[in-house]
């Protein structure tokens, strides 16, 4: 129900294109879709193709084929820590070996409570302050940079405890 | 360390804010272009200057200015914000903390190509970033930087900031083109290129951050000044982000020529280790590597130097690895990557990016087999100058100047594989 949720920001988002291309709105409101649950359901998907003409399966590719959207939950936050070949020289295979033991799950998987998933992404540029981790929520994503292990989990315990966006 | 003409910032606070940037020459540029120049006079200033793409190609920026199709209308400038190389931080470091004078040669740009809308493509990932530069474009609009009739003349610019949402492919600019389409990031056959056919078909430039960065300076001080910088035919300063092993790595703005010793040592501080340079990737993960060799250490980073010595300056991001690494696993890493963000349009990059990682993967396992390393090449071989875009390029060179420059991390036991 996203046209009775947020009408005003769906016309914002349709205005930053052209009026007869309106196609290019649907990155954004794939994001704006995904603020209810942190993923995009199948409904919202059929509601965001309707907006701009489109067919619920070509929104679902697209939701596919970028990796910041997901078609499943997740955890609350969504720890995506870059592994890549700079950061992975400075530590960060490690660090995200050892940050998911502490919280008792595996890379990509989420902790008993719901509230974490920690997963690998690819260069976030950010390589000379590595490890470092994104933290996506529904709302919105924050870098968060030089860290440990233990920065980490204390960020971790702050959140479960107040909630937030990190 | 030289003068800086894109991490002003450094040297200057309140760049970041619009009253600190216009303290500091701050919107002259522009202002110079549209109330005293044509278009035309802009672009052969930019091609005076010399000023090459930054984004990694380095193709003169004024010259493919001029490649805009004359007379087809409207035209669109596209910002490329989208810095996903493994290595590359620069962009970033520029948008966050100099952003009007990105945004200023945005503008430039527009002004020279006749574009009235122009978009900023940035990563997903540089979310908080991209809320930010919305406000500095709102501040510019109600400074009269941008809008209808800006700066009192009969030139309209509006800029918009569009956000992606993770997709390595998307830096190449048919891909961003797509993407911005609302479709999959997946790059066109080119000719046409977008010069021609880019945005929703129209003619469209797309440069990179770095490059459209570089343009206030040169509107407001000349041609003649920024070839003061830098070499003949590279003429400027290059930020180099400087990672990996090494004690200080940042972003390192230098002039186009300094050599990779000074760089990784005066600057970076030398191996965090202590141990030697045994590898150099100098344009991120899409290298070829370079061995930490005398001869290299001293070569000039310019784009033709760095050629001459067997590699690519690319995005300038210098990746550097002590002799504690083992190349096989350094493949691994990049054959992830690249395996990942493949897109999927052709066959040789798809199958051959798959099935790249899975023999390096039996290689890292099995050191034993002769066969392994002769299959990684067969793979290669059937990829190199048969994919659609770079992308399938870019993931060969590591792999094979990995397997032919460091051949002793590849030497096979001597057992054959069962």
């Amino acid at each position: 129900m996203l046209r009775e949720k947020y009408p005003q920001e769906i016309e914002r988002i349709l205005a930053i294109y052209p009026p007869d291309q309106r196609r290019s709105a649907v990155m954004p409101l794939l994001y704006l879709a995904q603020r209810e649950s942190g993923y995009v359901t199948r409904q919202a998907m059929e509601e965001v193709a309707g907006l701009i003409g489109l067919e619920p399966t070509q929104v679902g590719s697209l939701v596919g084929f970028y990796t910041l959207y997901h078609d499943e939950p997740g955890g609350t936050y969504r720890i995506q820590v870059c592994t890549d070949l700079p950061c992975a020289l400075r530590g960060a295979e490690a660090f995200a070996e050892d940050l998911c033991r502490n919280l008792g799950i595996r890379l990509g998987e989420t902790t008993a409570d719901g509230s974490v998933t920690v997963e690998a992404v690819m260069c976030l540029a950010g390589c000379d302050r590595a490890p470092l981790f994104q933290l996506q929520t529904a709302d919105g994503i924050h870098y968060h940079e030089n860290q440990t292990v233990q920065s980490a989990l204390e960020l971790i315990e702050h959140l479960r405890r107040d909630g937030g966006r990190g | 360390m030289a003068e800086r003409l894109l991490l002003r910032h450094r040297d200057l606070p309140g760049l970041g804010e619009l009253p600190g940037y216009q303290a500091h020459e701050g919107f002259e540029g522009l202002r110079k272009a549209v109330m005293t120049m044509t278009p035309a006079q802009v672009i052969d200033l930019v091609k005076a200057s010399g000023l090459r793409g930054r984004g990694g190609a380095g193709f003169p920026t004024g010259v493919k200015w001029s490649f805009l199709s004359p007379g087809v209308f409207p035209r669109y400038v596209v910002a490329n914000a989208d810095e996903s190389e493994p290595g590359t931080f620069k962009d970033r470091e520029l948008m966050e903390h100099n952003p009007f004078q990105f945004l200023e040669g945005v503008a430039i740009c527009a002004y020279a190509a006749q574009a009235n809308l122009a978009y900023v493509y940035c990563r997903g990932e540089f979310w908080d970033l991209a809320h930010r530069l919305e406000e500095n474009l709102a501040e510019m609009g109600r400074a009269g930087f941008l809008g209808a009739r800006l700066l009192g003349t009969d030139y309209d610019l509006d800029i918009r900031v569009h956000l992606g949402a993770g997709a390595y492919i998307c830096g190449e600019e048919t891909a961003l083109l797509e993407s911005l389409e609302g479709r999959l990031g997946q790059p066109r056959l080119r000719p046409p290129f977008p010069a021609a056919k880019g945005l929703y078909g129209k003619p469209t430039v797309v440069n990179n951050v770095e490059t459209l960065a570089n343009l206030p300076l040169i509107l407001t001080r000349g041609a003649e000044w920024y070839r003061g910088f830098g070499t003949e035919k590279s003429p400027g300063t290059k930020i180099f982000s400087l990672s990996g092993h090494v004690a200080r790595p940042g972003n390192y703005e230098l002039p186009l020529g300094t050599p990779f010793r000074e760089l990784i040592f005066t600057y970076g501080g030398g191996t965090s280790s202590g141990l030697k340079v045994k590898a150099i990737m100098p344009a991120g993960a899409s290298s070829s590597i370079l061995p930490g060799t005398d001869e290299v250490l001293d070569t000039p980073m310019d784009y033709e130097s760095v050629a001459a010595a067997g590699s690519a300056l690319g995005s300038a991001s210098v990746i550097v690895m002590d002799e504690s690494v083992d190349l096989g696993w350094v493949l691994k890493k990049t054959s992830e990557f690249f395996n990942h963000e493949s897109c999927g349009k052709c066959t040789p990059c798809r199958e051959g990016t798959y099935w790249m990682l899975h023999a390096i993967e039996r290689l890292e396992h099995n050191r034993r087999s002769v066969g392994d390393v002769a299959l990684l090449r067969s793979v290669a071989a059937g990829m190199q100058g048969k994919c659609l875009c770079a992308l399938g390029e870019f993931s060969v060179v590591p792999v094979v100047t990995g397997i032919d420059r460091f051949q002793a991390d590849f030497r096979p036991d001597g057992r054959d594989e069962p």
